[in-house]
Formats: C-alpha cells, structure tokens, sequence
C-alpha cells in the first residue's frame, strides 16, 4: 500500500527518529513510503488556543498537499496530530467549499499503530527489545481515536520486551499545547503524578504515541536525573534484535 | 477566600499549590470518587446507552424549552404552587427577599443549591436582615468559615477533618476533637434546632417534571426532606434547564446521577414535591414556590453549539476527573461553577470579560467528557469559547505570533529558515522559562527529518 508520511513538525524539528523509525517500520511491514517535502504542521496550535483563521490557513494548506497526493492513506506518528486532521471537518463546518475536501482528507489519515491494526491488520511487526517498559495513554489518541488495544497489542508482541501497566496510563501528563507554558506551574504539577506512577512502575522505558508528552515527560525525567528512558512507539517498533 | 476573582485563575492556582493540605485533601477525595464512579458505572450493563439516552431527552427538553415550562408551570400551578420568573441574579433575589419579608421570617434554613451559589442569595437576604443558616454538613462548614463551595456536589471538599474541627471550635464553642461521629453530632443538634424555628425553607431542584409539575430533589443527609416540610413556605429555586419531559424519563436520571456523582447506586433521600399539601391536616408546607431562572440560559440556548452545556446535571464527575481540578481545587476558579464544566459555564453566564482565563485552564485531555454522564463535549466548548476570546482579548504578543506563524507553517521556505534561525537562537537564549522551570528543554535536531529525507 502507498503511504504518506506526515510526520509533524515536533518530529521534524525536534526528534527525527520517530519519523526515521516510522518509515522503517511501514516499509518493514510492505508499505511505499512518500514524504511531502511541503510539510510544515497540522495547525492544531492554533486551533486549541482559540486563533481558528490562523488554524484555517495552515489546515488548507495540509488539505491541497495531501489532496495531491495518489497515497492511498496519509500515516502520522501522532495520535494528536491525526485527532487535529480528523477535527477539520469541524474546522470547516460554515464553508462548503472547503468541507467536503475536509472531511475526505480526515478519513484518508490514520495514526501508526492504528493503521498497522485497523488498517492493515499486523499485529506483530517483527521486533525485538531487551527490557522492561510500560506505556502511556496519550490522551488525544486515547480518547478522539480510540487507542487503547491497538499500542498494547504491538507492544506486547515485541520480542524481549516486558509490557507492565502504568497506574492511571490513561492520565493526562500535564502538556496540553500551549497549557503547559501558560500554566507551567500545574502542568508540572499533573506531570508529576505521571512521573510517581513511571518510577513505581519500576521500568527502563516509558513508550508513548505522541512526540509532545514524551518531550513533557522526558523533560522532567530529565531534570530530576531519572534512568528512565522516554521512547516513542515507532522507535520501539523499529528495533531489531540484529541491530 | 471570599474574594478571588476568575481574572488571577493563574495567581489563585499558584498558591493552590502551595498548600499542602489543600493538595492533600484533593488528592483523597477526587480519586475516592473517581473510583466509585467508575465502580458505580461498572455495575450497569448499559452505562453508555443510559449517558446517550439521558442526552436524548435532554436535548428534547431543550429544543423545546418553552413548551415543556410552561406544561411544567401549568401542571405546578394547578397543584397549588406558585411560579416566579426570574430573569437575572437580582430580580431572583429581589423576589424571595419580597416572599421572605412578606412572610415575616427570620430564620431560613437553605439546602444546598449551587443556583442560590450563583445568584448569591444569601447575601441578599442577610443584608435584608434576615438569619440564614445552610443545613447541608459540606455548606455549612464553608458557610461557618466564610467561604464559597469549591466542588458541586462536596462544597467542604478542600478542608480536611482537622481544619473542620479548629473551625468547629471556634464558631460553634465545641471542646477540640477530630472524632468525626462528635463533629457532625453536634452540626447535627445545631442544625435541628434551627429547623424546628424555621420560617421559610428554601431549596434547588435537580428536576422539574413537565408532565406532573414536580420537582425532584435528591440528597443523603435527611436535610433538604427537613428544609422542605418543616418551615411553612418553601421556596424552590431552578434554572429553566432543569426541566424534564416526563415522570418516566427520571428513571434514566436517577440512574446516572448518583453513580456519577458519588458512585452511589441511589442517594438516600428523593423527595418528590407536587404542588401544595391536598389536606390541612397533611404534613408540609403550607406554600410552595417555585422560582424559574434564566441569568442568562436562553442565550445559551441560543447557540447550536452552546446549547449542550445546559444539558448538565450537575454531578460534578468532571471535576473529579479533571487533572487541573485535581491538582488546584475548586476556589483557584474563582467562579461558582468550578472545574471544567465551570470554564464553560462562568464565562456564558457571567460574560467573558473577568472570566477570560477559565477556558484555557485545560489541557483538553477530553478525562471530562469520558465521565460526563450526559455526553457533554467540554473540550469542544472550552475550544469555541477559546475561539471567542482569543482573538479579541489575547496578548498582543500571542496574537503576532500567531500571525508569524501562520505565515510560517504556510510557507516551506519559511519553515525552513525558521528552524535553522531556532537552532542557532536555542544556543544563546534560554527558550522558554516557563517551560525550563520545571522541565529540561529537548534540543532542536541538527539536521531536520525534512533533511534526513533529502540526503537519503
């Protein structure tokens, strides 16, 4: 199948090897892989803080690139950028010009971990990771995507890898977009349920489907010298036991 | 506590972090209930079609407002109640301190109701000179300190047993103890006796059956039964949403609502009140008003997309399941309705020019709208709220910025270049202190994956 990456502008600019590991995956897995080098962000920025003519403009701008496109689907590495795309029909729902071509491009755009499930339909992609690890429900996918099995299955059907179950997993890390520099103070504070439940977990590597609260959390283990490590799902997914 | 104002949300969660015990006593209470809930909701089979169908008949309610109030208002008076509109805060209060002196009285009891929180009713009628005394245990210990409920459904939620018996202590003259069967004793005695001197008793509704003109009230302490058949008037106060079509349709209702509130499977009390006493002999008041509020729900009515906040039943699970809730309680909001059903509603209600900050004190986590029983779309409105403000009474700063980045991510080159500018900025500049006060900063990558591809 013809893939799309989209993936996102946190991943782009600060940790590229989510996207490296997505692409790797995907191809792993049978999938042709194109990147639009016109990518920039989702305008999910400017949606949630409240700027919905900024968010439009970016919004339109995704739209005719990927409408460009003869990928069957559009796969991002991001539960909350692919919950952003599956919310333009909302974006666009007064303008029934841009509506239709909206709502096409929503249902073409699928998270990882659902597309290799729901889409696909693999399971096991064929990797392998020497540890123990836990996982954390990104609320956008968690709750506007519906991913919960979806992330555990390819977790546990990774090599090696020993899954245990966060206490609260499916509670928010505090990082909220711009609500976690308007409000740094409580969103480290909710952050910090987060990191209690990790240290008790007692695991090497926290893995998550969002770039944005593995930085959230990874910035705070970081702090406070952890030797817990923060791993995106594509990155866990990517490894093999043959290097 | 008195004075905080939803304009300093920022300032009031600051200090609500600070403190210790507060902190601690959230964190006991909200995953207490949170559990139960959850316990509660497990017990039902069908938890997610009773939620679509109490939305159902909620949205019925709504979309036909009118008709239903005044089949509400027809069948209550018919029974012998008598009805009141009111259309803000002022002509509500002005209308029960009339009722109040009229009947010459000069001990109300009140239950809890969060619609006299919002018209500040007792300030109206202790400035008429009238005793006021609130007979809910959780009221009356914040009613004693002076201070404003900082949860729906559990008002006292932030004070812990050892504040409540200092307060005790000091207000009612008890002997200091922490023995929690000698406090709500003697709250207990307290509150009998001014029950049994009651002129008027004034109470909420948590629903107004069109079909029959009852209002239904449901508790666990025995008080709202008291406030409502001891004193010889009773007055009931509701919002216009609280309306239902049918007596059938409470079931789904009283299904969900103490579930979703304290996880309980029923409260202990549902008093059921149609109309006045049949015979004189009958026990009951001798009048019952009914006062209908509007302050500002028809204009929530109004809009498509607003109009779903009106369908809350004000359970208060989506404070308890709200991360911002949990950590800062529910005075930081400076508002009546508090956590995320109270950025929502405070700013419709009241405007929002001082209540600006509220829809932002989210993450938009979407935890709400998971546990709310009547499938409101908090964040969706929290987001058209943001949408509303934003624009207008954003920083200039913010504003720009978004502007710049607009043009930015709607530009490759732009794009480009801006993230090389951000590489060689990080490195002399300390990003973003609000970011880097709690947590460390990832760097930006040296080669960007747009790059990576290229040279691939």
């Amino acid at each position: 199948m013809k893939v799309s990456i989209f993936v996102t502008c946190l991943v782009d600019q600060l940790w590229t090897s989510i996207g490296v590991s997505s692409v790797e995956v995907l191809r792993r897995v049978g999938c042709e892989v194109e990147f639009d080098q016109r990518q920039t962000c989702c305008a999910q920025p400017a949606f949630n803080t409240g700027y919905l003519k900024e968010a439009r403009e970016v919004a339109e701008r995704f739209i005719k690139i990927y409408e460009e496109s003869d990928a069957e689907v559009i796969v991002s590495p991001s539960g909350s950028c692919t919950a952003m795309v599956r919310h333009y029909p909302q974006l666009f729902a007064d303008d029934p010009q841009w509506l239709p071509r909206a709502k096409a491009i929503a249902a073409r755009t699928h998270e990882l971990s659902s597309f290799l499930i729901r889409v696909l339909k693999i399971e096991d992609v064929g990797a392998s990771w020497t540890g123990r690890l836990t996982w954390h429900d990104a609320c956008h996918g968690l709750r506007d995507l519906n991913l919960k099995d979806e992330p555990r299955t390819l977790i546990r059907n990774v090599r090696g890898a020993e899954f245990v179950e966060l206490e609260h997993a499916d509670a928010c890390c505090g990082f909220g977009g711009t609500f976690s520099v308007k409000y740094p103070e409580i969103s480290v504070a909710i952050l910090d349920q987060k990191i209690d439940a990790i240290e008790r977990a007692g695991v090497e590597a926290v893995v998550s489907g969002d770039a944005s609260c593995l930085i959230q959390i990874g910035g705070r283990l970081s702090r406070q010298g952890s030797k817990v490590r923060v791993m995106h799902l594509a990155e866990l997914l990517s490894q093999r036991s043959d290097g | 506590m008195n004075h905080l104002s939803s304009e300093t949300f920022r300032e009031n969660a600051k200090a609500a972090l600070a403190d210790t015990q507060l902190r601690g006593a959230l964190k006991n209470a909200t995953s207490l209930f949170g559990e139960r809930r959850k316990q509660a909701a497990a017990s039902l089979p069908n938890w997610e079609a009773l939620r679509s169908q109490a939305r159902a008949i909620k949205d019925e309610a709504l979309s036909q407002l009118d008709r239903y109030l005044e089949e509400f208002v027809r069948n209550a008076e018919s029974r012998g109640a008598k009805i009141h509109w009111a259309r803000d805060s002022a002509e509500a209060n002005a209308i029960i301190c009339r009722l109040a002196s009229d009947y010459n009285a000069r001990v109300i009891v009140k239950s809890k109701s969060m619609t006299t929180e919002e018209t500040h009713l007792n300030q109206a009628l202790e400035a008429a000179g009238m005793q006021v005394v609130e007979t809910d245990l959780g009221e009356y210990i914040i009613q004693l300190a002076d201070e404003p409920p900082s949860h729906i459904i559990a008002p006292a939620i932030h004070k812990t047993r050892g504040q409540i018996a200092e307060l005790f202590t000091a207000e009612l003259g008890m002997p200091p103890t922490d023995d929690i069967g000698q406090l709500t004793g003697t709250a207990r005695t307290t509150l009998r006796n001014r029950f049994a001197t009651a002129d008027l008793g004034i109470s909420g509704v948590n629903f107004a059956i069109a079909e029959t003109g009852t209002i239904v009230i449901i508790e666990n302490e025995g008080n709202i039964r008291l406030t409502t058949s001891l004193p010889r008037v009773h007055i009931a106060v509701m919002g216009i949403e609280k309306v239902i079509p049918r007596f059938a349709d409470l079931d789904v209702f009283l299904k969900l609502l103490p579930r979703s509130g304290t996880g309980q499977q029923l409260t202990t009390y549902q008093s059921f009140i149609t109309g006045t006493k049949r015979n004189a002999a009958d026990e009951g008041p001798d009048e019952v008003h009914i006062l209908l509020l509007d302050n500002g729900r028809s204009r929530m009515l109004a809009h498509p997309v607003t109009r779903q906040s009106l369908a809350c039943i004000r359970c208060g699970a989506c404070l308890n399941a709200c991360p911002v809730y949990q950590q800062v309680g529910g005075h930081a909001y400076g508002s009546v309705y508090p956590g995320p059903i109270g950025a929502v509603i405070t700013p419709q209600l009241m405007g929002i020019q001082k209540t600006s900050q509220l829809p932002y004190a989210s993450s938009l986590c979407g935890a709400c709208r998971e546990v709310c029983p009547v499938k409101i779309d908090i964040p969706r409105l929290l987001l058209h709220l943001r949408a509303e403000i934003s624009p207008r009474k954003g920083s200039l700063a913010e504003r720009l910025a978004f502007k710049f980045w607009a043009k930015v991510m709607t530009s490759p080159a732009l794009y480009r270049m801006s993230a090389v500018a951000g590489r060689v900025v990080q490195r002399f500049v300390p990003i973003s202190r609000a970011w880097t006060s709690g947590r460390d900063l990832r760097p930006i990558e040296s080669k960007s994956f747009h790059e990576l591809w290229t040279n691939e």
